[in-house]
């Protein structure tokens, strides 16, 4: 067992709190708020991080 | 043109500066914008990258996203070093900065009782990785002798089937002993759905995703706590991330998620799964009802 610290942020972890954690604010006046969530942005690591031969793997995403 | 107004967060105000050279979101400094005795923390961001199309476009594209969570988080980090801010969630724009205000008066109460709640608090990261190829490499120095015949081969592989099942029971029984241990020395807590590992990167995977809410005055001793589960379990791995300002615990709640500890601390994996599904249904809040989401990307 080894318990690591990282210095630098991780963006996963980043992500893991910029969307789905801090306050959401909606109403009239603001924009609204972007609809984003972490399955998506699953799928945009996958879409970069796959060559374009190859078809990305969807089903496993389901 | 006038941009537009990119919110980080809401705090009370403070008396130290921040840092000069600091830099936001979209490259612009954050200005502090004062109104009914908080502070919102704001900056000018163009139009053209975050009125709601572009920014939706933009959240598409996993480097502009990841410069955006970065620039959000640099400002959060020094606010977090001068203050407690209450975080506002990435992408949160408003046309001006009288919009930002009426917003203020409007949420005033509850910004109020979230800063009184978090006052002097910050979040910890705490995650679990079962690593199973080293988990078997160190399986696989134990002398099992050499399969002598094609049943003996059999066995063996049912053997090594069945030790996955051990290990990944092994895996979630520490992580309950260590979140219930955890927990216990934090005000709250909120378990995450675990890490995909093509995007985190991290290798095994993630069994425990946790954060914890943590006055800073003992911070050091929670982290001690995290340090001494260091034990012999092979293959197990624990992360530690933070101090985080409180961007899990901004959610208002008339329960302490406490009560909800034992169900949801049996199975971290499964637990964390509904706690998704849960997440928007906290209460106090306000939230517009939320839409059903599209089935995307299912032709590209």
């Amino acid at each position: 067992m080894t318990v690591v610290e990282r210095r630098e942020i991780a963006l996963v972890d980043l992500l893991d709190r910029l969307l789905a954690g801090g306050v959401v604010i909606t109403g009239d006046l603001t924009l609204r708020i972007a609809d984003v969530d972490l399955v998506r942005i699953d799928l945009n690591a996958l879409i970069s991080s796959v060559n374009k031969q190859v078809p990305a793997p969807w089903g496993e995403l389901e | 043109m006038t941009g537009l107004r990119y919110v980080y967060a809401v705090c009370r105000p403070f008396g130290a500066a921040l840092q000069a050279q600091l830099i936001g979101v979209a490259g612009a400094p954050p200005k502090l914008l004062p109104h009914h005795g908080l502070i919102a923390v704001v900056s000018e961001v163009p139009e053209r990258d975050f009125a709601e199309e572009p920014l939706k476009a933009h959240l598409e594209d996993l480097d502009w996203l990841a410069a955006t969570a970065r620039g959000h988080q640099a400002v959060i980090d020094a606010l977090t070093a001068v203050t407690t801010p209450l975080p506002l969630r990435l992408g949160t724009v408003f046309r001006d900065d009288s919009g930002v205000r009426v917003m203020m008066e409007a949420r005033e109460d509850s910004f109020r009782r979230a800063l009184d709640r978090l006052e002097g608090r910050v979040e910890w990261g705490v995650k679990v990785y079962l690593d199973l190829e080293a988990a078997e490499a160190a399986e696989a120095a134990r002398p099992q002798g050499k399969a002598a015949s094609g049943r003996d081969y059999l066995r063996q592989r049912r053997m090594r089937s069945r030790s996955q099942d051990d290990m990944w029971e092994k895996a979630e029984a520490f992580s309950h002993r260590l979140h219930e241990t955890l927990s216990g020395r934090a005000e709250d807590f909120r378990l995450h759905p675990p890490q995909n590992p093509t995007l985190s990167g991290a290798a095994g995977r993630n069994v425990l995703n946790a954060a914890y809410l943590v006055p800073r005055g003992n911070s050091e001793a929670f982290v001690e706590v995290v340090d001494r589960t260091k034990d012999d379990a092979p293959g197990l791995r624990v992360e530690l991330t933070g101090p985080w300002a409180a961007y899990s615990f901004t959610e208002f709640h008339e329960e302490p998620a406490k009560a909800e500890e034992p169900a949801k601390a049996e199975e971290p994996a499964k637990a964390e799964a509904s706690e998704k599904a849960e997440a928007p249904k906290k209460s106090g809040e306000p939230q517009e009802p939320q839409e059903p989401r599209e089935p995307q990307e299912e032709d590209a």
